[in-house]
């Protein structure tokens, strides 16, 4: 819409500025691109920074002690709460995140490779559940799983069971199924486009060649998939890494993760310093496990080619 | 393609397992509305009759009606505001090369994968130092962020699969820029803007973990369900709630995939020879 206007504004008064954006494609590509850099800026950028700054300082009553030090960094460094959770965090997630892409690898490789007529269909039916409520979601996996949930109910009333399994709800499998079912719609999008991409004749080549469909798997597929693997662990990894709605509200005590004790910092406890510190730690280890995941999957990748 | 194929003859338990895998991914949500007509006030089985008592019940709630007008305002709001600078950004990628514009726009989708709670303190942090009381104005900016990715995903496609000829075409036949624009780019690329208003909205008015880090007093829909939560006497209500909520959801998302993605597909095959 602007860039009509801006070639309208040329013709009327060239200004400066208006023979440099007529001139300039670059410059009026910017010019085009800059409130929406500006909106992220502001909205990532600055906030983060100031988050940054303000792990550094320290809690003064109900103020702020704005000298700068590094006692958050070192309570969380010599506290073992802290490691422990974000120990959980890690182990939780990367549970639901192999599980996730494990179960979805073989719906991604059904609509990739054996669904021929209304494709989009079958995509936009997967992906529906993840565009609703996350909160709803976990919800209903709440009533699923719950002590007089549905689960429990069901199979007392059966009469399976004498008792309602307490071991369901608040526990960290409960998270970790709550989690791959909620983020199921993410790994099968990359899974989906990285097995589609992937040159038909190549296939009918190894089985021209001698190789059995489980070779050809291991051999084909699978490697021409993996940059699809890959994104989708990133993408459930980072993000249910800081979950806070499914462990609040599926985990219970054991099932608590790192970020219902940032949560905590910047509620209950209302020591802002230590939820900041606590935040940045968790940024600076998923960009840590991410790189790691990265040199791991580039030699994997090596040995095979 | 040739069906006969081996490579594509029908695997038998592939169909079994995508079959399993739908159910799974539908029937937990739709234990919900399930349950929202069950006649108990405890949500298990077996189920106890057939009522509608707790969708009634909704409309007696002034609290919910406010939540609900809050979120509907801050959710318009944003998916206006978020269409439209993603129309802006998808528009500068796609006509301009722009020097560093692949990193721009990963930054754009950053918050698809950063967690939410890191955006929601930072934004928090940010807020209060700036002294600015917590209201639905902030919980508005947070969602801009959350739902500008969205937008720009959902637009990139369209623009990414437009014909630049048709537009130089329209000034050679001597259409000021202006009326080029409604007349030529608009037509093409409004089923992604129709797509992206419809998505970036649900998602915002879905939206729970920065409107709980950046609400003030005034909570929208999601936090006044998470407040009911607490209570399991309110299960029931909350089921009827949300099932309404899921059904809208589910037609708003579907309409804006279909539109969204039909257009993609069949501009994509032109796009993809450049």
């Amino acid at each position: 819409m602007s860039l009509a206007q801006d070639d309208r504004g040329q013709q009327r008064a060239p200004g400066w500025l208006a023979r440099r954006l007529h001139r300039s494609e670059t410059l009026r590509g910017w010019v085009l691109l800059s409130p929406t850099a500006l909106v992220m800026a502001v909205g990532i950028l600055v906030p983060t920074a100031i988050l940054l700054a303000m792990s550094f300082w320290s809690r003064q009553g109900l103020d702020f002690d704005t000298t700068l030090t590094t006692a958050n960094y070192a309570r969380a460094a010599s506290e073992p709460i802290f490691g422990a959770f974000l120990l959980r965090s890690f182990w939780i997630s990367g549970l639901a995140t192999v599980l996730t892409v494990l179960l979805c690898y073989p719906m991604a490789y059904f609509v990739a490779f054996h669904i021929h007529h209304n494709k989009m269909l079958w995509i936009v039916l997967i992906t529906l559940p993840f565009w609703t409520s996350y909160l709803l979601r976990v919800f209903a996996w709440k009533v699923i799983l719950g002590y007089e949930g549905v689960v429990n109910s069901g199979l007392l009333s059966m009469g399976l069971i004498e008792e309602p399994l307490a071991f369901l709800l608040y526990s960290q499998a409960a998270v970790v199924i709550t989690l791959a079912h909620a983020w199921a719609a993410f790994a099968i999008l990359p899974l989906y486009v990285s097995l589609e991409k992937i040159d038909r004749s190549l296939l009918e080549a190894a089985t021209d060649l001698g190789d059995g469909p489980v070779r050809r798997f291991l051999r084909i597929t699978l490697p021409l998939s993996l940059p699809g693997i890959v994104a989708a662990t990133f993408l459930i990894f980072i993000p249910t890494t800081g979950d806070y709605i499914t462990p609040a509200l599926i985990g219970g005590p054991d099932g608590a993760m790192i970020g219902n004790l940032i949560q905590l910092q910047f509620g209950a406890v209302n020591n802002w310093p230590m939820g900041a510190a606590l935040s940045i730690i968790l940024m600076l280890w998923i960009a840590a496990v991410g790189v790691a995941f990265l040199i791991v999957t580039r030699i994997v990748k090596a040995r095979l080619a | 393609m040739s069906d006969g194929s081996y490579i594509q003859r029908p695997n038998r338990p592939l169909q079994v397992y995508a079959a399993l895998f739908l159910i799974v991914l539908y029937v937990p949500i739709l234990f919900l509305p399930l349950f929202s007509f069950n006649a108990s006030i405890y949500v298990r089985f077996p189920l106890e009759g057939f009522t509608t008592e707790w969708y009634r019940q909704l409309f007696q709630r002034d609290a919910l009606w406010a939540a609900f007008r809050n979120s509907l305002s801050v959710a318009l709001t944003v998916s206006l505001i978020t269409t439209a600078l993603g129309v802006l950004a998808a528009r500068a990628v796609t006509r301009y090369r722009l020097p560093g514009q692949s990193a721009i726009v990963t930054f754009i989708m950053l918050p698809l994968v950063v967690p939410g709670i890191i955006l929601g303190v930072a934004l928090l942090v940010l807020i209060s130092r700036l002294g600015v009381p917590l209201s639905l104005y902030t919980v508005t900016l947070g969602h801009l962020i959350v739902c500008l990715p969205f937008s720009v995903a959902t637009l990139l496609p369209r623009f990414e699969g437009f014909d630049r000829s048709m537009e130089e075409a329209s000034a050679d036949l001597g259409e000021p820029p202006w009326s080029t624009f409604w007349r030529v780019t608009f037509p093409i690329v409004f089923p992604g803007v129709v797509a992206s208003f419809l998505l970036t909205f649900t998602v915002s008015f879905d939206e729970f973990i920065m409107a709980f880090f950046l609400s003030g007093t005034d909570p929208t829909l999601p936090m006044y369900i998470w407040s009911q939560l607490r209570f399991p006497r309110e299960f029931p209500s909350v089921l009827a709630l949300s099932s309404m909520i899921l059904l809208v959801s589910f037609l708003m998302v579907f309409l804006a995939l279909w539109i969204g993605r039909l257009g993609a597909v069949d501009t994509r095959s032109e796009g993809r020879v450049e």
